[in-house]
């Protein structure tokens, strides 16, 4: 999975799980100001993204640290990354 | 000073009709909402008949998000609200204050809790549960959420009082407005209906056996009734304080006259037989009605043997020999447990409506209390007038409210 791959499954995963305009995913989109995401739809989020792609978030602090479109999909291409590289 | 409280709108979801006029119109004619949910028997029930909400396409959405903390029959109630405000002709600006509240009648979420034990079993983590499912599965689920959509920001709560829940959520909300506290509450009460939440009290063979035929399995006060019929849906009533709606031009539909509880400190069961009578009593006594005033019941009987020879005997202490006619709408819709008691108050309000009171269906032969009261064989072409709406429930608990629908 290239990473434009990524970032075209990630925004349509989410824009379908929180009903947005997908055109509204731009990398600078802040989740809470600008996309109106509260803290329950984060955890909603997790479960979205693990599903999408196959991988395993759970509680992962990193996860914390995600403000906007742009840190979501960096933290996906990596953490995809990190399990193409254990393989 | 006591206030006066109106009735200005009234919101229905049920077997009968996913609208005010479907539902008239069923209850007029006499058509029942029960059919056989045959997977019942394949799970081990003795009884496959329930009711059903059939053409459920509300006309009022909600998002996605909104759905995530609702069970079904929570959408059915917020359906059912948007309804009974239209009818009332608010706005939801009116709704966003203080003077605003919600109260309403549920007694579980059974299919959220099972849901949430599955889905932990399923992924391992509770982080794979979802956001939603922590207020699905509240027995206030109704109430928080109608909260949330429609902005109410007053009383915010649900009474969990068994098959009396909705009636006492009625006569909970008229109380805050007489006493001054509250200006407007959305009220009623909603019922879940799937099998896994009525499979307990299928075991306890208090449902009807009659399943060959449906529509005549729920008869109450008939001498052949073997049982209930679980059903569900959601019922949605606006009360107003009467003086301020007469102020903003609202059509008032009725006046809630009196709201008697009482309960029966006895069985946990079996309804025994001076309960419902005492509530019947003060719902009276705060109403300043006599038993002559009274010119219809619509009863809680649920076709049960027990349960209807008790309340037959309430309402032959009270009203004596064929002193009032009685009708159960239960024997159409199936008993809808934690809904009926508000429910009734929208058949009742829709009778009154149309002009008729509904008929008592699948009762052919009295016993020997039901004989002596005046039940309802066939649609009545008379409103219904000042009535009495009964409930109770396990534990005991009984609500009696009175209304005039007939107001000026």
């Amino acid at each position: 999975m290239t990473d434009s791959q990524v970032i075209e499954a990630a925004n349509k995963a989410l824009a379908e799980e929180f009903e947005l305009e997908i055109e509204r995913m731009t990398p600078d989109a802040r989740f809470r100001e600008d996309l109106d995401l509260d803290s329950l739809d984060a955890v909603d989020m997790v479960i979205v993204l693990e599903k999408t792609f196959q991988i395993k978030i759970g509680r992962d602090p990193a996860i914390l640290e995600i403000r906007t479109v742009g840190d979501m999909h960096a933290y996906i291409i990596t953490k995809k990354r990190e399990l193409e590289q254990a393989r | 000073m006591n206030h006066r409280v109106a009735v200005t709108g009234f919101g229905i979801i049920s077997s009968l009709g996913a609208s005010v006029d479907t539902v008239a119109k069923a209850l007029y004619e006499g058509r029942s909402g029960i059919t056989v949910d045959a997977e019942r028997l394949d799970r081990g029930f003795i009884c496959p008949l329930t009711g059903r909400i059939q053409d459920f396409a509300p006309r009022h959405p909600l998002s996605k998000k909104q759905r995530k903390t609702m069970p079904d029959f929570a959408e059915w109630a917020a359906e059912a609200v948007f309804h009974a405000l239209e009818e009332a002709g608010l706005a939801p600006e009116d709704l966003r204050n203080e003077r605003t509240g919600i109260i309403f009648g549920c007694d579980s979420s059974c299919i959220a809790a099972l849901e949430q034990v599955e889905k932990l079993a399923r992924t391992g983590s509770t982080t794979g549960i979802g956001s939603g499912q922590v207020f699905r599965t509240m027995t206030s689920c109704v109430s928080m959420n109608l909260n949330v959509i429609f902005g109410t920001q007053g009383a915010c709560w649900s009474i969990s009082g068994a098959c009396a829940s909705g009636g006492h959520a009625v006569g909970q909300a008229a109380d805050l407005i007489r006493l001054g506290r509250q200006d407007r509450v959305i009220c009623g009460g909603a019922q879940e209906i799937n099998w896994q939440s009525m499979c307990s009290f299928d075991g306890l063979r208090a449902f009807s056996s009659r399943f060959d035929e449906p529509e005549t399995a729920s008869r109450p006060f008939d001498a052949g009734r073997d049982g209930l019929v679980p059903s569900g849906g959601a019922a949605a009533l606006m009360l107003e304080r009467y003086d301020l709606a007469k102020k903003r031009g609202a059509k008032i539909h009725a006046e809630l006259l009196g709201y008697g509880f009482s309960s029966d400190g006895d069985s946990i069961s079996i309804p025994n037989s001076a309960g419902i009578g005492r509530a019947m009593r003060e719902s009276m006594s705060q109403a300043g009605l006599s038993r002559s005033d009274i010119t219809y019941v619509c009863a809680h009987a649920t076709s049960t043997p027990v349960g209807d020879a008790m309340e037959a005997t309430n309402l032959l202490d009270i009203f004596g020999d064929r002193g009032v006619p009685v009708s159960s709408t239960k024997s159409m819709t199936g008993h809808e447990l934690w809904m009926s008691g508000a429910a009734q108050v929208v058949y009742t309000g829709l009778m009154a409506r149309h002009g008729f009171i509904a008929a008592n269906k699948n009762f052919e032969q009295g016993d020997a209390l039901s004989s002596r009261l005046d039940i309802v064989r066939k649609t009545l072409e008379t409103p219904p007038g000042v009535a009495l709406c009964n409930s109770a429930g396990f534990g005991g608990t009984n609500s009696c409210l009175a209304l005039d629908f007939t107001p000026r």
